[in-house]
């Protein structure tokens, strides 16, 4: 109870920073103010609150069940491809959408678009587009606070009551503080989840005798060796995650948050930093991941491996969901929680339990940004801005923050998929087949708002195809997948343990490139926008 | 001529991510305990970053920053 207790205080501080500490006078644009901090972040702040709203749940508990499961590869997967496409993205986009924030005075990517290719209910498709994917993101932020909560508190605090307060804290400090609280609490939480890493190895390292003869028994067993290489990951599917990253640029929450910047020197320290915060958070969030693996003691993980091997050895004989229900069991979205409990100290485990809400929270610039859509790009552009004013735009946007995180709260209390699955296959591939959209508007004269079009259909059309078929097709027991269709050796279409493969790649593959082509052929067929537009840009 | 070299440097990077030479082995462990996968993945998150700082030096976007700072003061001229 002591860990829960610890985590309450810091839920308690996280309110208490984005309510209250950091309200400022209200300046003369009000919407500006509440929903981009007035444009006027420092870089410190800017550097912490931009990756920590770029880390979630995912990061911490995502990464190191992930890692449990599928071994050290999780690392290359996510996070070192990460560092060095995102900070790319943000070097050459956000740089360039930041300059245009503060010419145009725009506030959300779809007013950049509207203005760039002279376009309007197209830039309502690219609206709708975005927050129906955004929306997944939101629900994993709420899934991951159940989960912290519930397992942090040995099970005292249920899931939905654990997911509530976590919604309730986060929708507190958006509504009241907006985008300056957002940021602050970012920053108070990238600090706290950083030092997570560092902490938690020395513990749980100490605890576990060292790593030299754990790692050395997983040697020696055939069934863990693997964990420690990559032989069980094909070359093609690591080679698809680096499309994975694109999609961080694409996201409406991160390219809004590139307009808060007060000067644009300040995007040269988070540029660089980056790769390196997601080394300190991820390396051992991961290596920890993998340990777990050799504990025996914890019978909370000893049920996730007995899961795991029964559907192993027995996972093709039995019934799709008897196989979903051992996959649900041999998650380990909470192995590193499970191991905190087992080595830390009790006061230690909450301390540490509070960085893992930190990243978890990290759903409070979506909310966020999708209000800052609503209101700009549905409330204003339709003409409520200036038939009602400022003050009421704003006060629509704190409604629209209370109504989604109920629905996402709703949601998240349904949802079966782990965290990392939910992430990956919705949101993360649909955005990263939308960034060809950014580099068309800012660096081809030449694009067109059909082409924007034909990309943003495509994108959410490949969604839910994927979804679809993963609906239809239960995913296969860990071995062969099921294939539809062969091409000189090649497997077309095929639904394997983890998701889908096009050709062995993921689907973010194809989904980019054909985004881009469609991008590309459908502008260079249609009307082009008038000169004093493109003007504007190039 | 400095763009070129940057662009191979990038791609060089993006490249050298995909170590396939390491894919099927867990040896040498660095410090007796982390996989070389893992230790090289590591490694290269470093070069990531100091590529980054290249790009600081070699080619920001000045341009956008001048015309940033000439709109500021023109606008606090006019106040």
């Amino acid at each position: 109870m002591i860990p829960a207790i610890v985590v309450f205080i810091y839920l308690a501080s996280v309110l208490y920073i984005g309510i209250f500490a950091f309200r400022k006078a209200k300046s003369k644009k009000e919407a500006e103010d509440y929903f981009l901090a007035s444009r006027s972040l420092g870089p410190f702040v800017f550097l912490f609150s931009l990756f920590g709203t770029n880390m979630t749940a995912f990061a911490i508990l995502g990464s190191s069940g992930h890692a449990f499961q599928n071994g050290i590869v999780t690392f290359g997967l996510m996070a070192s491809s990460s560092g060095l496409v995102i900070p790319l993205t943000i070097f050459f986009i956000g740089t360039r959408v930041w300059a245009l924030g503060k010419k145009h005075g725009f506030m959300t990517p779809v007013q950049m678009f509207r203005d760039r290719w002279d376009c309007s209910h197209i830039g309502t498709v690219i609206f709708v587009v975005q927050s129906v994917l955004l929306v997944p993101y939101i629900i994993i932020g709420i899934m991951g606070g159940g989960t912290t909560l519930n397992v942090i508190s040995g099970g005292f605090v249920p899931y939905w009551f654990g997911g509530a307060i976590v919604a309730l804290v986060v929708m507190g400090y958006v509504f009241f503080g907006g985008m300056r609280g957002t940021a602050w609490v970012n920053t108070f939480q990238t600090i706290l989840f950083l030092s997570f890493g560092a902490l938690a190895i020395i513990v749980i390292g100490t605890g576990m005798g060292g790593f030299k003869s754990a790692v050395n028994a997983m040697l020696a067993s055939p069934a863990l060796a693997p964990l420690l290489t990559r032989e069980r990951i094909s070359p093609y599917y690591f080679f698809s995650y680096t499309f994975i990253p694109l999609s961080a640029i694409a996201f409406p929450h991160i390219l809004i948050f590139c307009l808060t910047a007060e000067k644009m020197k300040h995007f040269q320290k988070t540029v660089i930093f980056y790769p390196l915060c997601i080394l300190a958070i991820w390396l051992p969030c991961v290596f920890l991941g993998v340990m777990a693996n050799r504990v025996s003691d914890v019978p909370q993980i000893r049920a996730k491996q007995e899961a795991r091997r029964v559907l192993a050895t027995q996972g093709r004989t039995m019934p799709p969901e008897a196989r979903d229900e051992l996959r649900e069991e041999s998650a380990g979205d909470d192995v590193i929680m499970l191991l905190l409990q087992r080595y830390a100290p009790l006061w230690l485990a909450g301390v540490l339990g509070a960085g893992i809400m930190a990243a978890v929270m990290a759903s409070d610039s979506q909310i966020l940004a999708l209000s800052t859509m609503f209101t700009e790009d549905v409330f204003a552009f339709y003409g409520h801005k200036k038939r009602f004013g400022e003050r009421v735009q704003v006060q629509t946007g704190r409604i629209f923050i209370v109504l989604i995180t109920i629905f996402a709260y709703a949601v998240a209390l349904r949802a079966p998929e782990t965290i990392f699955e939910l992430a990956i296959q919705y949101a993360f591939s649909g955005f990263a087949a939308l960034s060809p959209l950014l580099v068309a508007a800012l660096f081809w004269k030449g694009s067109t708002k059909w082409g924007a079009l034909a990309a943003t259909l495509w994108s959410a059309a490949a969604v839910v195809a994927i979804a679809v078929f993963q609906h239809i097709v239960p995913a296969p027991a860990p071995g062969p997948s099921i294939v539809f269709g062969k091409i000189g050796g090649w497997e077309v279409l095929s639904r394997t343990p983890g998701g889908t493969a096009i050709f062995g790649f993921m689907p973010v593959v194809p989904m980019v490139i054909i985004s881009a082509l469609l991008m590309w052929t459908v502008s260079l067929v249609t009307q082009k926008p008038d000169r004093a537009t493109i003007a504007k840009y190039f | 001529m400095k763009r070129i070299l940057l662009v191979v440097a990038v791609a060089l990077l993006y490249f050298l991510h995909q170590d396939i030479w390491f894919w099927r082995t867990a040896h040498p462990l660095v410090f007796g305990f982390i996989p070389i996968g893992l230790f090289y993945q590591g490694c290269f998150s470093i070069a990531a970053s100091l590529l980054m700082w290249l790009l600081v030096k070699q080619a920001w976007p000045v341009h956008l920053e001048q015309e940033m700072e000439q709109r500021e003061s023109e606008e606090d001229a006019k106040h």
